[in-house]
């Protein structure tokens, strides 16, 4: 093995890291926002509000990320409606695309993950909610999905991880994100083994360090010693704001 | 029985049912609750007290029977024949109805995720719209009334069961509620526990309040209530002040009752 081929790839493949991050973190934010409202039809009990949700969860979950990303970026292109519509304009850019398959696949594994926290939460939490006069809405916002967000934190952080490691598709479509660099520097130099090792040591610093992140957020979630209620808050919304 | 209560006088239920997993709960109880009394509710468990008590607030829609809280009758739909659930017809004026009168429950319900300061404060802060501000010192305030003044940061898990009910009974008061519901707030709790949430409970008493209490502490209820009901298959067997309640019973389930919790 040549360490000096493999430490300049590192370096190489490092200008890679702010477009994992990007896919990474904008799909993230987006399956969020996409997955709460979904999740909370997920869960109800009226089944013209949960059974949409579930075919989506069910197809998206039910088939590769591979396949509905290249059903995007090659599929949708042959659709006359779509390529003369302006949805065009962002459906022919490959990040577009990429951002799409997996913010709608990180949404549809999101909602599951959710949906099964919310109904955990305990009855008693609510019936205590709705005695003091709160609105379905209020509840939601402020008991239920606080309570459903720390129990499945631990399994929210796998989805995250396994988010940063699916970004590795975009590299299929063009995209010079971590590893397509590394197909590339590899088309140069025919040194797969050092080139591909160097990928796969920063992928691991990234999931080391969300890991480390998550671990923090659930230690100070359930309430280690007490910080301020205004600076939890604070956290909480960064991480939103970062998802 | 047919006549309209008067405007703002606590609580009246008529003729409730509930069905509640083939069971008949209630059936077709009428309760009245005048403004400064302390009702006590007793009965074997599967009586049905305490679905009465849920029935009050709505947090269970009886199937059919009208209810008025503080005079204003409660717009509920009664089950149809074809099986449609009864059901809230109007939230906004239920959530309304709700926030005037506190409910503690048996298995106190603290939200986990807040320390017992913001377990009190969020009602005041969402439903009252108070600014936070001047609800940490309205939840203070009732933090110190239930004896629980050191533990406003503590996270309900690291507080015992009786300190986890008083500040659920301080959740309830920091609504300023006009009615008072507790739904056995004893049952959960260690014996040794017990003493002083009953002690928070009489001394909210002595204040003169309204409340209902569904109860299996006998010697409490004789001291602190003002009437006494006692429930039987869904329905009130026997109601009176608690003298004649506890001395002189007239119904002899109630005797059997009485002379097997002694």
């Amino acid at each position: 093995m040549d360490i000096t081929l493999l430490l300049t790839s590192t370096v190489t493949l490092a200008s890679g890291i702010p477009l994992t991050l990007l896919l990474t973190f904008a799909s993230l934010l987006a399956g969020f926002v996409l997955a709460v409202p979904l999740s909370f039809m997920r869960a109800s009990s009226r089944k013209w509000l949960s059974l949409p949700v579930l075919a989506y969860t069910y197809v998206f979950r039910g088939t590769p990320l591979l396949v509905q990303l290249f059903i995007i970026y090659y599929g949708l292109g042959q659709v006359g409606a779509i390529r003369s519509s302006v949805l065009w304009v962002l459906l022919r850019d490959p990040f577009w695309c990429c951002l799409l398959a997996f913010s709608l696949n990180g949404a549809a594994y999101t909602t599951e993950i959710f949906r099964g926290g919310i109904q955990a939460v305990a009855t008693g939490m609510i019936e205590a909610a709705q005695a003091v006069g709160m609105s379905p809405l209020q509840i939601k916002r402020r008991i239920i999905f606080p309570i459903a967000f720390r129990s499945v934190l631990p399994s929210y952080a796998n989805e995250v991880i396994s988010l940063v490691k699916a970004t590795s598709l975009a590299s299929t479509v063009t995209l010079l994100e971590i590893t397509g660099l590394s197909r590339k520097l590899v088309s140069e130099t025919f040194a797969p083994y050092e080139i591909f090792l160097a990928a796969g040591v920063l992928y691991l610093g990234l999931t080391f360090l969300l890991t480390g992140f998550f671990n923090a957020l659930e230690a100070r979630l359930n309430g280690a010693p007490r910080a301020k209620a205004h600076t939890r808050r604070v956290a909480l919304q960064q991480v939103t704001h970062e998802l | 029985m047919l006549r309209e209560p008067a405007a703002d006088h606590g609580i009246r239920a008529e003729r409730i049912q509930k069905r509640l997993g083939g069971n008949d709960v209630l059936r077709g109880v009428d309760l009245t609750v005048r403004p400064g009394e302390i009702l006590s509710i007793l009965g074997s468990s599967g009586s049905g007290k305490s679905t009465l008590l849920q029935c009050l607030n709505l947090l269970t829609v009886p199937d059919r029977g009208d209810i008025w809280v503080h005079g204003e009758k409660l717009a509920i739909r009664a089950i149809s024949q074809q099986g449609g659930q009864a059901r809230i017809l109007d939230h906004r004026q239920v959530r309304r109805v709700r926030a005037s009168m506190g409910m503690v429950f048996q298995s106190f319900n603290l939200w986990p995720h807040k320390t017992a300061l913001e377990n009190v404060t969020e009602g005041p802060v969402l439903v009252k719209g108070i600014r936070r501000n001047a609800a940490a010192d309205l939840g203070r305030h009732y933090l110190a009334k239930v004896g629980l003044s050191d533990k406003a940061d503590a996270y309900p898990r690291h507080l015992s069961g009786g300190q986890q009910q008083r500040v659920a009974i301080a959740r309830a008061l920091a609504m300023e509620p006009r009615v008072l519901l507790f739904d056995e707030p004893t049952s959960a709790l260690d014996p040794e526990l017990v003493g002083e949430v009953l002690r928070v409970m009489a001394a909210l008493a002595g204040e003169g309040r309204t409340m209902v209490i569904v109860t299996h502490e006998m010697a409490f209820a004789r001291e602190v209530s003002t009437r006494a009901a006692f429930m039987h298959r869904g329905l009130i067997e026997e109601e009176s002040p608690p003298q004649e309640f506890f001395s002189s019973p007239v119904s002899s389930r109630l005797r059997g009752f009485l002379a097997s919790h002694r």
